[in-house]
């Protein structure tokens, strides 16, 4: 079996499931495996702080919306979610997902795949819109005048 | 003086079964969805999120449809909201520098790393109507370069600083925590954090109008767009129970740094000051205001005489949310039956002690 790629560390896979899309992430996972549910998901909000200057002092911009969640598998493993929105089912199974991660289930390295090929969806999903907008880049020329 | 008057259930009742006729409006037309809201009128949603003061563009499309399109009714929707949801911390601080970028110009820089990306904007067009839209198209493609744009793309602030010719920007002694003006009362003076929250959620209309009124003199400022840009940038939250910080996706940012004219002192050469703007989703022209204004603020700790409305912070600050001036507005259409009995009582009895009076007068006279 192909082991995972080193970059596979537990805030890197919570950073891309939080930016998957609901489908994307009931996708990952068959039926659900057993688990306790510790903290029911639950949303509320995250105060998002700025920097004056974008380096300065520290401000308040606005809240945004975020969903959590944590549940406990059978060998006590913990997993946690959390992610900006209001998405309820996606927070109880990204939080599923990231305690099967942790363990070293059967099921890890089809995970850790499928995590790797969503990584690769966003970061093809980010390319495209710098393609776009590199499109739109100014290149400057000079008009010379007269005899110079 | 507030007297109970009940009565007038049936009536609002049947007016809130009306307003929800009046918004569907003609049934033969399809109804739009929010998700037509959120990914048509993105600018509207991103202006309801900043004056809201929340970021969720499914629910800002919500409250627009929910309020007829009405911002400040959608705003006011959100603010609501809001209140009704636990806290559970505070963002590290956003990294601008990390941007995603999708626009990034200079109007202080021709050429500049990175280049100038105009991006998606409306600045270019000609203003004419587009009647193909009242049609429904195909959807139209943008094109694509072959290659990304330019990994570094440096803030245009943070470039005249290397050379010591920016005001300086940097955190307080120990990266103090900022004040939260939804916790607690504003006081004056205010610091900067404060200005800024409260700018961040001011209406836009009034931001715009008072930055005008900067640049039309009324402010004493003259300030060179030195950067805008839009993009997308990571939130990170570090949740107690875990202890790392944890990325929670991206929100759309719209980030304008105003380079203005300098200042100095005994111990700190001329160096340009600097106002600073930020806004969620696409917000142009909210943070080009609110920079101007940013600046214009700063007028106290400049030295800098406060002659104008835009550098009186107490003015600025305490008139620029739109849910609390309507609210105090709109308030004028409640009942004010009895204040109003009141006033008519006292203008009976002035005008009756003037006329006994006029009459005495007229009888002396006699």
């Amino acid at each position: 079996m192909k082991t995972a790629d080193a970059h596979l560390s537990r805030p890197f896979w919570m950073g891309v499931l939080a930016r998957a899309s609901s489908s994307e992430v009931a996708a990952l996972l068959g039926p659900l495996p057993p688990y306790e549910m510790i903290k029911r998901p639950e949303t509320g909000t995250v105060m998002v702080e700025g920097r004056a200057g974008g380096g300065g002092r520290r401000f308040n911009v606005g809240e945004a919306t975020m969903t959590r969640c944590v549940v406990r598998l059978p060998d006590g493993t913990m997993g946690f979610s959390y992610a900006l929105g209001r998405d309820r089912k996606k927070a109880e199974q990204a939080a599923v997902i990231d305690a099967l991660l942790q363990g070293n289930g059967e099921e890890k390295g089809a995970l850790l795949r499928h995590i790797d090929r969503l990584a690769n969806d966003q970061k093809e999903r980010r390319e495209l819109a710098s393609r776009k907008a590199a499109a739109t880049k100014v290149n400057f020329f000079t008009l010379v005048r007269g005899d110079g | 003086m507030y007297v109970a008057v009940k009565g007038g259930e049936a009536a609002i009742l049947a007016t809130h079964d009306l307003v929800a006729e009046e918004r569907r409006g003609d049934v033969s037309v399809p109804e739009l969805s929010v998700a037509q809201i959120r990914e048509q009128m993105q600018l509207a949603v991103a202006r309801v999120m900043n004056e809201g003061s929340l970021y969720d563009e499914d629910l800002s499309a919500l409250a627009l449809k929910q309020a007829q399109g009405d911002m400040i009714e959608a705003a006011f929707l959100m603010r609501a909201y809001r209140t009704t949801l636990p806290r559970f911390g505070s963002s590290v601080p956003l990294d601008t520098s990390n941007m995603a970028i999708r626009r990034r110009i200079s109007a202080t820089y021709k050429d500049l790393p990175g280049g100038q990306v105009l991006g998606p904007t409306y600045d270019y067009t000609h203003r004419l109507f587009d009647f193909a839209l009242m049609a429904s198209g195909e959807a139209p493609e943008a094109q694509t370069s072959a290659d990304r744009l330019d990994a570094a793309m440096p803030r245009v602030p943070d470039i005249l600083g290397d050379e010591g010719l920016m005001e300086a920007e940097l955190p307080p002694e120990g990266d103090p925590r900022p004040f939260d003006l939804t916790r607690d009362p504003i006081e004056f003076p205010a610091d900067r954090d404060v200005r800024l929250q409260t700018l961040a959620r001011g209406d836009e209309g009034f931001l715009l109008g008072l930055a005008y009124s900067v640049q039309r003199g009324f402010g004493g400022n003259h300030p060179f767009a030195g950067e805008i840009r839009l993009g997308e940038v990571a939130v990170e939250f570090v949740p107690e129970e875990l202890g790392f910080a944890v990325d929670l996706g991206d929100i759309t940012l719209t980030e304008c740094q105003m380079v203005n004219q300098f200042q100095g002192s005994k111990d700190q050469p001329p160096q340009f000051t600097r106002g600073y703007g930020l806004s969620f989703g696409h917000a142009e022209r909210k943070a080009m205001s609110m920079a101007i204004l940013d600046r214009s603020l700063k007028a106290r700790e400049f030295g800098e005489a406060a002659d104008y409305p835009a550098q009186q912070e107490e003015f600025v600050l305490y008139h620029a949310d739109n849910v609390e001036a309507s609210g105090f507005v709109e308030h004028l259409k409640l009942p004010h039956y009895v204040d109003f009995q009141g006033e008519l009582e006292l203008l009976r009895k002035i005008r009756r002690e003037q006329e006994e009076r006029a009459a005495t007068m007229k009888e002396a006279a006699e």
